[in-house]
C-alpha cells in the first residue's frame, strides 16, 4: 500500500513541476515566442511507459490543470491531453527501456496530434482557415523545441520510473 | 467473461476502456457546463490557485532573474549608442515638454469650463507582476499576482505603461488571470482619437510576430483617418473605460464592400517583454440588465 501512496506523489509533484516550468521559466526562455510542451513529454511518456491507464490519468490530470488557468472552455485539454496519453498506453508492450527511438517518436507524434487537435477545435471552429501559417508558426516550432528537451528530460523521467519500479519490485517481493 | 468481473482476492481495478470512457463523459459535461455557464470555474480556479500560484511567484522571479541576466549582456553595447540618441531626445523632449505644460494649463481651464473629469490620470490604479504565461503557444493571456484579496474583480481593465494590455476575465484570492488585447480570442471596441469614428480592435495569431494588431468596420466616408492616428478604448464599450490608448494605425485600406475601411495598428504596449502592469480598480458603469 505504501508504494502506492508513493508513486501517487511523485506523479503529482511531476506534473505540478512540469506545469510550473512551462508556464514560468520555460517562458523566459522562449524562442521566437514559442514555448515546449513539458506536460506532454510527461503525459506520452508514462503511457508507454506504464500503459493506458497512467497515461489517461496524467493525460486528463495535466490538461486539467492548464485548463483551469488558461482556457475559457474547462474541459477541452484534459480530453485532447487523456485521449493521447491513452494512446500513447497502447504502445507499452513495444516499449523497451534501452530503446530511445521510439520514445523520440510517439513524443513528436503526440504534440503533432496535439497542435492538430488544439487549431482544429479552437481555431478552425471560429473559421480560421489559414493552417498552412498555423502550422508553420506554432505547430512545428513546438514540436522541434518539445523534441529538443524532451533529450534532456526523457533520461529523468526514465529514471524516475526505474526507480519506483525497483521500489514496488521489492515490496512485492516481501509479501509473498 | 465480462472484464469488470472482481476475481478472488485481486483488488477491484476499473478497466482503463471504462475509465477513459467515463472520463471522456466528465470531460464533455465540463465543457458544455462552462460554456453556458461558469458556476463551476470559481471553485476550481480558487482549488487550482491555492495549490500552484504561490511557487509560481517564487520560480518566474527566478526565470526572470536569469532571464535579465543573460539579456544584460547582449544589451549593454546597445545601451550606449542608445544612451547618445537619447541623450539628443531629451533635449528635445524638454522643449516639447515645455510647451506641453503651457497647452496642459489651457486644457485645465478648458476642462474647468466644461466640468469635465480629468482624463485616466485619475483613475486609481494598483500595481502587480506576471507570475504566469499560458502554457501553450495558442493563446496570450497570463496571470497575475494579485485577486480578489487586493480588491480587483473581473472585468477591471489592465495597463502598462500609457496603453491598454486587456482586461481580468477570471480572478482568484491571490491571482488573476488577463486576457490582452492581442489574445486571438479578443476583440475590443475602439475609437479614432481625431474623429471619434468607432472601430473594432481584434487579436490575430497571424499577426503577432509582425507586432501589430488588426482592427476592422471602420466608418470613415470623409476620408478623414489616416495613419498615424491615435486609438483609444470607445465611449460604448462596455468592458473597458473610454479614452486609453490602443496604439496607432499603421496601415489602413478600404474594405471590398466600400463602407468600412479595415487595417492595422501598432500597440502602444511591448507584449514581448512585459512584466509588470497597472490595473485600473474601476469598473465600467453599464446597465444592470446586460442582457442585449
Amino acid at each position: 500500500m505504501l508504494y502506492k501512496t508513493k508513486r501517487l506523489l511523485i506523479s503529482i509533484c511531476l506534473i505540478i513541476i512540469c506545469f510550473l516550468l512551462q508556464t514560468t521559466v520555460f517562458q523566459s526562455l522562449n524562442f521566437g515566442g514559442i514555448v515546449p510542451n513539458l506536460m506532454m513529454i510527461l503525459t506520452a511518456s508514462f503511457g508507454f511507459m506504464r500503459g493506458k491507464r497512467t497515461g489517461l490519468l496524467f493525460g486528463f490530470f495535466c490538461g486539467l490543470l492548464a485548463d483551469i488557468f488558461f482556457a475559457d472552455v474547462l474541459g477541452l485539454n484534459a480530453m485532447i491531453y487523456m485521449y493521447i496519453g491513452y494512446t500513447n498506453g497502447k504502445f507499452n508492450r513495444i516499449f523497451y527501456p534501452e530503446d530511445i527511438k521510439l520514445p523520440l517518436l510517439l513524443i513528436l507524434v503526440s504534440d503533432l496530434s496535439y497542435g492538430l487537435l488544439y487549431y482544429i477545435t479552437r481555431f478552425l471552429m471560429r473559421g480560421r482557415f489559414h493552417f498552412v501559417y498555423y502550422f508553420r508558426h506554432i505547430i512545428l516550432p513546438e514540436m522541434v523545441y518539445t523534441i529538443l528537451i524532451t533529450l534532456l528530460l526523457y533520461p529523468l523521467i526514465l529514471f524516475v520510473n526505474k526507480r519506483l519500479e525497483a521500489s514496488e519490485q521489492r515490496s512485492a517481493r516481501k509479501f509473498v | 467473461m465480462s472484464p469488470v468481473v472482481k476475481k478472488k482476492g485481486e483488488k477491484f481495478t476499473l478497466p482503463s476502456k471504462y475509465l477513459l470512457f467515463i472520463l471522456t463523459l466528465l470531460c464533455m459535461a465540463l465543457i458544455v457546463l462552462t460554456f453556458n455557464t461558469n458556476f463551476l470555474s470559481a471553485p476550481l480556479s480558487a482549488a487550482g490557485g491555492f495549490l500552484v500560484t504561490p511557487l509560481q511567484v517564487g520560480i518566474s522571479k527566478a526565470g526572470s532573474w536569469l532571464n535579465t541576466r543573460s539579456e544584460e549582456l547582449v544589451q549593454i553595447r546597445s545601451l550606449l549608442s542608445e544612451n547618445e540618441q537619447l541623450r539628443a531626445q531629451v533635449d528635445e523632449l524638454t522643449m516639447e515638454n515645455i510647451k506641453l505644460q503651457q497647452d496642459r494649463y489651457e486644457l485645465t481651464n478648458l476642462r474647468e469650463l466644461y466640468d469635465l473629469d480629468a482624463q485616466y490620470d485619475d483613475y486609481d490604479k494598483v500595481g502587480a507582476r506576471i507570475i504566469a504565461k499560458d502554457s501553450g503557444n495558442w493563446f496570450h493571456s497570463f496571470v497575475i499576482n494579485k485577486g480578489y484579496q487586493d480588491g480587483l474583480a473581473i472585468d477591471m481593465n489592465v495597463m502598462a505603461g500609457s496603453g491598454l494590455v486587456g482586461r481580468i476575465v477570471d480572478v482568484g484570492p491571490d491571482w488573476s488571470k488577463v486576457m490582452s488585447i492581442i489574445d486571438d480570442n479578443s476583440n475590443t471596441s475602439g475609437m479614432v482619437l481625431s474623429t471619434s469614428d468607432n472601430l473594432i480592435v481584434c487579436g490575430d495569431l497571424e499577426l503577432y510576430a509582425d507586432g501589430v494588431i488588426r482592427f476592422e468596420k471602420l466608418i470613415d466616408s470623409a476620408d478623414r483617418v489616416v495613419e498615424g492616428d491615435k486609438i483609444v478604448t470607445s465611449n460604448v464599450s462596455d468592458k473597458y473605460l473610454p479614452g486609453i490608448l490602443i496604439g496607432y494605425i499603421s496601415s489602413i485600406n478600404v474594405d471590398s464592400n466600400n463602407l468600412t475601411k479595415s487595417g492595422l495598428i501598432t500597440p502602444a504596449v511591448d507584449f514581448e517583454h512585459l512584466e509588470e502592469v497597472l490595473v485600473i480598480t474601476e469598473l465600467k458603469k453599464v446597465p444592470d440588465d446586460s442582457q442585449s
